[in-house]
């Protein structure tokens, strides 16, 4: 990119996930891969004549996982940030594909909180910001317990504040 | 089922009677559908006589049971309009109350088959503002037609809240039949054609006789060479899609009338067979969309589509031009109307546009490329490995792909563009379809802004606008970052703004 005078770009928001939230991106790459991995193993004992064909792609998803497993994670957490100012909220994802959303809090429809079972293990939540609109939601992943309960709970005082209705 | 709310309020009604005698109607033809290929496939085994009396047993049975489910649910459907709700009650064993609060009621839509229309109804579709929720939609399917009148002029009756009254109320548009040009040149002429062919071939196996069909064609071929009678063929389902997508389009059109009503309402009534009318709020209305197939395009005409909020999303309505408030018509026309629409004294859609750098250019060409070769050295491949006569047709295949693939990547790049004209940001996109939406500025309801890695190398970045009208999300693709960001920043003042960093 080039980087001469007058260009402007986008900051980094200012808050990074929580650090446990790499063990739990680690673990979901780890599921993901052995769900594929395991199924052509157990066909690739169990069909003598194919073997070859089966345990050779098993072998290569398995190290494509592992390394994915192994590196990945890492640059999520170096990558993704948000942000919650009285104004908006600002959330950047992505490695290969960068995203940076924004929605204003005068816009903000609804704040979920989500805990799945993995999250639960690591302490984590995800708190999902929806506006009006169908392609607007703004996710934060990998949030401590603590900080995703006081966020939810600031962003809904906030939005309760702000009049309109949101469309 | 009656609670003292209940019995407050104005009275409940009914949905219309009729509707019994349109569900065994319906039923009817069905069955007659179905009846023939089972009488055809019975008389051979039972004998015509007995066939056609089990086929008439089963048609009865078929229709007493539609015609007495739709009488249960006639004497179980009941609605009834508040001061401040709009509330529905259907279901037999579990019942289904819906009530919307009228504030929310952003559309109404009266629609009728031909049925319908011959027994003076129509269906009555009542919609609210939201895209997330399914439920958000309360149908009243029948009722008659003065009630459905009266329903959307009750329903949409508001104190209207816009003054700038310079723009004429009344009748913005009625259908020219030479607009009826721009029918043949969509992308449904060659659809239908496909299709016509494809259904004589389906017809004739049901029928038995597909062979023949195929020895009769290959006859009258029989003296000629193989380039003509492909040729002749492909002209013959052309042609047959040709008369199709005009007969479609008589249909959808007839009759269209774009209205403006008092009290601040769009409205577009059109159809031939099946009557269609959409209303549309105007405080709902976030901008529009100029839709320019490339058909419709290289003919120098476009189409006006609606950005609005809360127009009924349901499964029968989706993806039909449902938002359409005006079809194809010569660009200068569509232009004046988009700015009729939106009370402006210049279309924001006929804005000239801020260009994206040439590495956009560069983007679309490699992915044509791509697109296009991708198929030629698979067959290339197979040609090496099997036989040189796919070779020869990978090299036609080549030579008639990348130069379509190169004009179309061009030309991609040449619609590219955005700006903000007036309180409106434009962007422009697309090729096979070119789509050039107005958003209002206020509209805008927050901020996507995406960079792969390729484009970050590039300088280039895709801003997209949220917002709850129309398809939810708007795109300038492949933007200039810096200038892409900066126009962001300007169209909303203060909220990309305080994440911007300089130098």
């Amino acid at each position: 990119m080039a980087t001469g005078e007058g260009t402007v770009r986008l900051r980094p928001p200012r808050n990074a996930p929580a650090r446990r939230a790499v063990g739990w991106w680690r673990v979901r790459c780890l599921l993901l891969t052995a769900a594929p991995v395991a199924v052509l193993g157990v066909l690739g004992a169990l069909i003598t004549p194919a073997r070859p064909w089966l345990l050779v792609p098993a072998a290569v998803l398995a190290a494509v996982g592992l390394s994915v497993t192994a590196l990945l994670p890492l640059w999520w957490f170096r990558t993704h940030r948000w942000e919650v100012t009285d104004e908006a909220v600002y959330v950047r994802t992505g490695v290969f594909l960068r995203e940076w959303r924004i929605a204003p809090m005068s816009r903000i429809q609804t704040v979920d909180t989500v805990r799945g079972p993995l999250e639960q293990l690591f302490g984590l939540a995800t708190v999902t910001v929806t506006t009006a609109s169908a392609k607007g939601a703004v996710k934060i992943e990998g949030l401590g317990h603590e900080t995703a309960a006081d966020l939810a709970e600031r962003l809904t005082r906030i939005t309760q504040d702000t009049p309109g209705d949101a469309t | 089922m009656s609670t003292p709310a209940d019995r407050e309020g104005p009275p409940w009604r009914r949905i219309h009677p009729r509707t019994v005698l349109v569900t065994a109607l319906v039923t009817a033809g069905v069955a007659v559908g179905a009846a023939v290929p089972a009488v055809a496939a019975l008389s051979g085994r039972f004998g015509y006589a007995a066939a056609v009396g089990w086929a008439l047993a089963g048609a009865v049975v078929l229709v007493g049971c539609a015609a007495a489910g739709d009488y249960v649910r006639w004497r179980r459907t009941r609605y009834r309009v508040g001061g401040e709700r709009v509330e529905l009650h259907t279901g037999l064993v579990l019942v289904k109350r819906r009530s919307l609060a009228r504030e929310r009621i952003r559309s109404v839509d009266l629609t009728a088959h031909p049925l319908l229309r011959i027994l003076g109804l129509v269906t009555v579709r009542i919609g609210t503002g939201d895209q997330t929720g399914g439920e958000s939609t309360l149908e009243l399917d029948p009722v008659d037609r003065a009630e459905g009148e009266r329903l959307r002029r009750e329903l949409l009756d508001r104190v209207a809240a816009r003054s700038s009254g310079t723009h004429r109320e009344g009748e913005l548009a009625v259908l020219d039949l030479r607009w009826i040009r721009y029918a043949p040149v969509s992308f449904l002429a060659p659809m239908l054609g496909g299709a016509a062919a494809g259904g004589v071939m389906q017809v004739s196996e049901w029928v038995g006789a597909q062979g023949e069909v195929i020895d009769w064609v290959a006859d009258r071929f029989r003296n000629t060479s193989l380039v003509w009678a492909i040729t002749v063929l492909v002209a013959a389902a052309l042609a047959a899609g040709v008369v199709g997508a005009l007969g479609l389009w008589a249909e959808g059109w007839w009759n269209y009338r774009l209205e403006r009503e008092p009290g601040g309402t769009l409205r577009v009534r059109r159809g031939l067979l099946t009557s269609r009318s959409l209303s549309v709020e105007e405080r709902r209305l976030r901008g529009v969309d100029l839709v320019e197939p490339l058909g419709v395009r290289l003919a120098g005409a476009a189409r006006v589509d609606a950005i609005t909020t809360g127009l009924a999303k349901d499964e029968e309505t989706r993806g039909a031009d449902h938002d359409t408030l005006l079809p194809a018509t010569p660009r200068p026309f569509a232009d004046a109307i988009a700015a009729e629409v939106l009370r402006e004294p210049v279309a924001p859609t006929g804005a000239p546009l801020t260009a994206h750098p040439p590495a956009a250019r560069g983007r679309r060409l490699r992915r044509a490329l791509a697109a296009a070769l991708a198929p030629v050295l698979v067959l290339a491949l197979l040609g090496a490995w099997l036989t040189p006569v796919l070779l020869w047709t990978a090299l036609g295949c080549a030579a008639v792909a990348v130069p379509v693939a190169v004009a179309l990547a061009l030309d991609a790049y040449r619609s590219l563009g955005h700006t903000l004209s007036g309180g409106y940001l434009v962007t422009r996109s697309g090729t096979l379809r070119r789509s050039t939406a107005a958003l209002q500025r206020a509209g805008v309801i927050g901020w996507t802004l995406r960079q792969s890695w390729f484009q970050r190398r590039a300088g280039l970045i895709a801003v997209t606008a949220t917002t709850a009208a129309g398809a939810g999300a708007y795109t300038a693709r492949d933007a200039d970052a810096t200038e892409g960001l900066l126009f962001a920043a300007e169209a909303v003042p203060g909220l990309l703004e305080p994440f911007l960093e300089r130098g």
